[in-house]
């Protein structure tokens, strides 16, 4: 069993005392080389979820553990090694003049000397597929390539979890291709947790499992394909169902026996291959 | 209102080192009531091609026309007002640009502004506020107590108010969630098809340009890449990836359908569940021979 990396003990939060609770109860953990999608519809806590993992803000209630130790004011800058975000706007976290220069910020905040920093750059855009643009300027890079550099400046500190809140939103769908492909490499790696908070289904169909919010509590916790088997359900919610599963349940009220929840083209293709051999 | 671009260039800074051509020769009709999705990737032209449509932006060279209103280098309407009047922009996150103490003043702005009398803009409120979805008794709070989505839908109250004949959308779900996003562009629709107005939509979204509009523009570096009926273009498979665009996901897999089990099956906009019933008859079809 690999290692828990961060542990959500039965975690309430509010703003203040008279205000409702944004987050029941919450408990979930989350492990080394996993990758965890979060979803839920606008307000139902994800974001909240995000900002506690980093000690942005506190429990009321219960507690979360991160790589074994709890979050609290004494904790946080500790935490926030092991802890890098990224968040929507590609504009709103670029700091530095050049590539280089922005990957170096978090590096440089924490005493990286130099000549490791010069290796960590090289090493993450690499990773990231940026290494052709170490001197261009941030405006010269589309949204999706400034999220990838946002990425690798968040790596080069060599965080334990990677959490993508919303990173892709803002993105048109190359950018979010060029996001996703990237953190599939990353992930098996470096021994990175990824949470990445998403509306986009074809991220929770590639997460290994996803927590489903649902008015600030835990509605259910599974692998994709038990979760989008749960159709009416999650549209209640305000949930979105793939094409695919869409598809696959017409096909079955159309009279095909579709045994499984494909979670792609190509697995309900496999599965109507077998029925037309049979027939 | 009919919208006709004609050999339409844009250049920001132009003879500066900066100079951008936004667009380039760009030419289209988009028929009154019609409803047209703009789509291409980002830096594509698209931004800058709606800012025409209601006078912010003057082409530097060619023609715009929107009904009776002419817009080039040497001749601007002299009724700039009435043109804004007619075409409402729906901006990207448009809930920014909310400002006023409450929602009913914000909403009040605009038709205001363009002299709408007060008792009038009270009677369109009782017809508005429903219609985007908000509940009536939001219209004494402060906008800025409301959740994301409502905010949004305040925004775009207050664009309707003033009764545009043609509303222009630029991404207007960005960053709301699955039910949020239908619930607008379903809203959107209903609005296009009662009041008979000419709808522009500018989407990342393949999925929305072929559910609601009836005619799509690819744009691509400035320039006009290709236009036609949803259907049309929407199964040039290789021409929209060579501009970084891919095929909605009923194409993509009814593409994919045909390579495996060697049929060619047409798309002809049918729905998942029209698509399901043809599949099962091919699956099927084994049976029989």
């Amino acid at each position: 069993m690999s290692k828990k990396l961060i542990e959500f003990i039965n975690v309430s939060f509010r703003y203040s005392e008279d205000s409702p609770w944004v987050l029941r109860n919450v408990s979930f953990d989350i492990y080394e080389d996993e990758w965890v999608a979060i979803i839920g519809h606008n307000g139902s806590g994800k974001s909240t979820i995000a900002k506690l993992v980093n000690g942005l803000l506190f429990p009321g209630e219960g507690k979360i553990l991160i790589d074994g130790r709890e979050v609290n004011e004494d904790s946080i800058w500790e935490i926030r090694k092991k802890v890098g975000m990224v968040f929507q706007n590609p504009d709103n976290q670029f700091v530095g003049a050049t590539v280089q220069d922005d990957v170096a910020f978090g590096m440089e905040n924490r005493g990286v000397p130099r000549s490791e920093m010069i290796e960590r750059i090289k090493s993450t855009l690499n990773a990231v597929g940026m290494q052709d643009y170490r001197l261009t300027e941030p405006h010269r890079l589309s949204g999706g390539q400034k999220q990838r550099v946002a990425i690798a400046g968040v790596l080069a500190i060599s965080p334990r979890v990677l959490l993508l809140d919303e990173a892709t939103a803002m993105l048109d769908p190359k950018g979010r291709k060029e996001i996703m492909q990237t953190v599939s490499n990353l992930l098996g790696k470096k021994g990175l947790s990824l949470i990445t908070i998403t509306h986009d289904l074809e991220e929770v169909v590639q997460a290994d499992r996803v927590i489903v919010m649902n008015n600030g509590e835990v509605w259910d916790v599974s692998k994709p394909r038990d979760i989008f088997l749960k159709k009416d359900a999650l549209r209640k919610i305000g949930l979105d169902i793939p094409f695919v599963a869409i598809l696959a349940d017409e096909l079955r009220e159309s009279g095909l026996s579709i045994s499984r929840e494909p979670l792609n083209h190509e697995e309900l293709l496999e599965d109507l291959w077998t029925l037309y051999s049979k027939m | 209102m009919d919208i006709i671009f004609e050999n339409v260039t844009y250049i920001y800074q132009p003879n500066s080192p900066f100079q951008h051509i936004a667009l380039q020769d760009v030419t289209f009709q988009i028929k009154s009531g019609s409803y047209v999705a703009i789509v291409g990737h980002t830096g594509s032209g698209k931004s800058t091609l709606i800012s025409h449509l209601n006078g912010l932006t003057i082409p530097t060279e060619g023609t715009v026309s929107i009904g009776d209103y002419s817009l080039s280098k040497e001749q601007k309407p002299n009724d700039m007002k009435g043109l804004r009047s007619r075409v409402g922009v729906v901006f990207q996150y448009p809930e920014h640009q909310l400002f006023e103490e409450t929602v009913e003043k914000d909403i009040a702005f605009g038709p205001d502004n363009f002299g709408i009398p007060k008792e009038e803009i009270k009677r369109r409120m009782e017809e508005i506020v429903p219609a985007v979805g908000l509940p009536t008794d939001v219209l004494q709070r402060s906008p800025f107590d409301l959740s994301g989505g409502q905010m949004r839908r305040v925004a775009i109250a207050g664009v309707l108010a003033v009764k545009p004949e043609v509303l222009v959308l630029d991404e207007p779900t960005a960053g709301l969630d699955p039910r949020g996003q239908r619930e607008i562009m379903d809203m959107f629709y209903q609005l296009h098809k009662e009041q008979s107005l000419t709808t522009v939509l500018v989407t990342h979204s393949m999925e929305d340009a072929l559910k609601y509009a009836d005619h799509v523009i690819i744009l691509n570096n400035g320039k006009k890449y290709m236009e036609g009926k949803p259907e049309e273009v929407f199964t040039q498979k290789d021409a929209l990836h060579k501009v970084q665009l891919d095929v909605p996901e009923i194409v993509q897999f009814l593409m994919k359908f045909n390579h495996k089990f060697s049929t060619s099956l047409p798309f002809k906009k049918q729905t998942i569940k029209e698509l399901a019933e043809t599949i099962q008859h091919v699956v099927r079809g084994a049976e029989s021979s």
